[in-house]
């Protein structure tokens, strides 16, 4: 019988932390969205995304947000907004000729009317938010970095397992 | 002009805030200093006309403080101590730096004059960004259409990175010896 340890910081920062990220996730998608019409774009959105997600590990605890978004599934958006970019190229290339070109530049539609620059968005802010996480989740990682033997006293540590 | 004079100002701050950063001992504080510079830097480029680099700067300013600040404080900074002088000690790397600069002096004098763009290649984007992409924010169709390019290759430097990084922290444990660290990891 363990005692379940509050992990995180106090419920202050907690209870702010709920409210607050919210409307950094909404900022982020008014980010992405509207990219192509006011400054903003797909980089701070995806930094915005990484803020976030960092608040909440802040916190909460890494614990907590491990459940959620854990460091396979980040590493795997990675791979899904440069597979994105990768395909809208392709996509330019089959139907007219040239590697990222904007096939659907400059329609009526009511979504698309600058054509793959918010797809383009989509892709760079999953990918730059998500390995920005990640950046952060490795950092985290090497908190706890744990030492043995003498090199213990030369770095002047405990041999302990550090705090997270 | 009176911008330009504004402009003066805060690159004397920026550069006041990188000698700080430079020459103070507590790591905390250079590290807040460093984030001072980069507003400052942000607020550079709302007089320089671009509100894309000066969001942009704001929110990797505050990203980059967060996790300089997770990096630097509970690590030990131990000093390494100088035993002697190598060959790159400061007086090489003075005069290297000294050389590069001569070179950069007279590149730079062939260069257009500051704020007054040769608009040989801008300006058919400028023209042309409306009427060919749709987008309002021609940065947007610039770096997204353009140059989407660019971009796919920056994309590739951070896909790129983080692998590595997941390639070399993978788990494993190194503890063979008791001498070395042991690293675990979870993910």
């Amino acid at each position: 019988m363990e005692k379940k340890v509050e992990s995180g910081m106090s419920s202050i920062v907690k209870t702010i932390t709920s409210v607050m990220v919210g409307f950094m996730m909404l900022f982020a998608g008014y980010f992405i969205l509207f990219g192509d019409e006011v400054p903003g774009g797909g980089f701070p959105a995806g930094v915005m995304m990484a803020l976030a997600y960092i608040l909440i590990t802040l916190a909460y605890g890494r614990e907590f947000v491990e459940k959620r978004v854990s460091g396979i599934t980040a590493s795997k958006l990675t791979d899904v907004g440069v597979l994105i970019f990768l395909f809208v190229g392709f996509f330019g290339l089959y139907f007219s000729g040239t590697f990222l070109n904007n096939f659907l530049q400059n329609n009526e539609s009511l979504f698309f009317t600058s054509g793959t620059i918010i797809i383009n968005d989509v892709a760079v802010a999953l990918t730059v938010g998500m390995s920005l996480y990640l950046i952060f989740l490795a950092l985290a990682i090497f908190g706890r970095v744990v030492c043995e033997g003498s090199l213990c006293k030369d770095l002047g540590r405990d041999s302990e397992e550090e705090k997270e | 002009m009176n911008t330009i004079l504004l402009l003066h100002l805060l690159l004397v701050f920026m550069v006041i805030g990188s000698i700080i950063t430079v020459e103070i001992k507590n790591m905390l504080s250079a590290v807040i200093s460093v984030g001072a510079v980069g507003f400052i830097l942000s607020v550079t480029f709302l007089f320089l006309g671009a509100p894309d680099i000066a969001i942009t700067q704001v929110i990797v300013e505050i990203l980059s403080l967060i996790l300089l600040i997770r990096a630097t404080i509970n690590v030990d900074n131990v000093a390494i101590e100088e035993k002697g002088e190598s060959i790159f000690s400061n007086r090489t790397t003075l005069i290297f730096v000294g050389i590069i600069l001569v070179f950069a002096w007279i590149a730079f004098q062939s260069l257009p004059a500051f704020g007054e763009p040769s608009m040989r290649i801008s300006r058919y984007y400028l023209l042309n960004a409306y009427s060919k992409v749709g987008a309002s924010n021609i940065v947007a169709s610039i770096i997204l259409d353009f140059r989407a390019y660019d971009t796919f290759g920056e994309l590739l430097v951070l896909f790129t990175s983080i692998s590595g990084a997941f390639a070399v922290l993978r788990r494993g444990k190194i503890d063979k010896h008791k001498d070395h660290l042991k690293i675990d990891l979870e993910t």
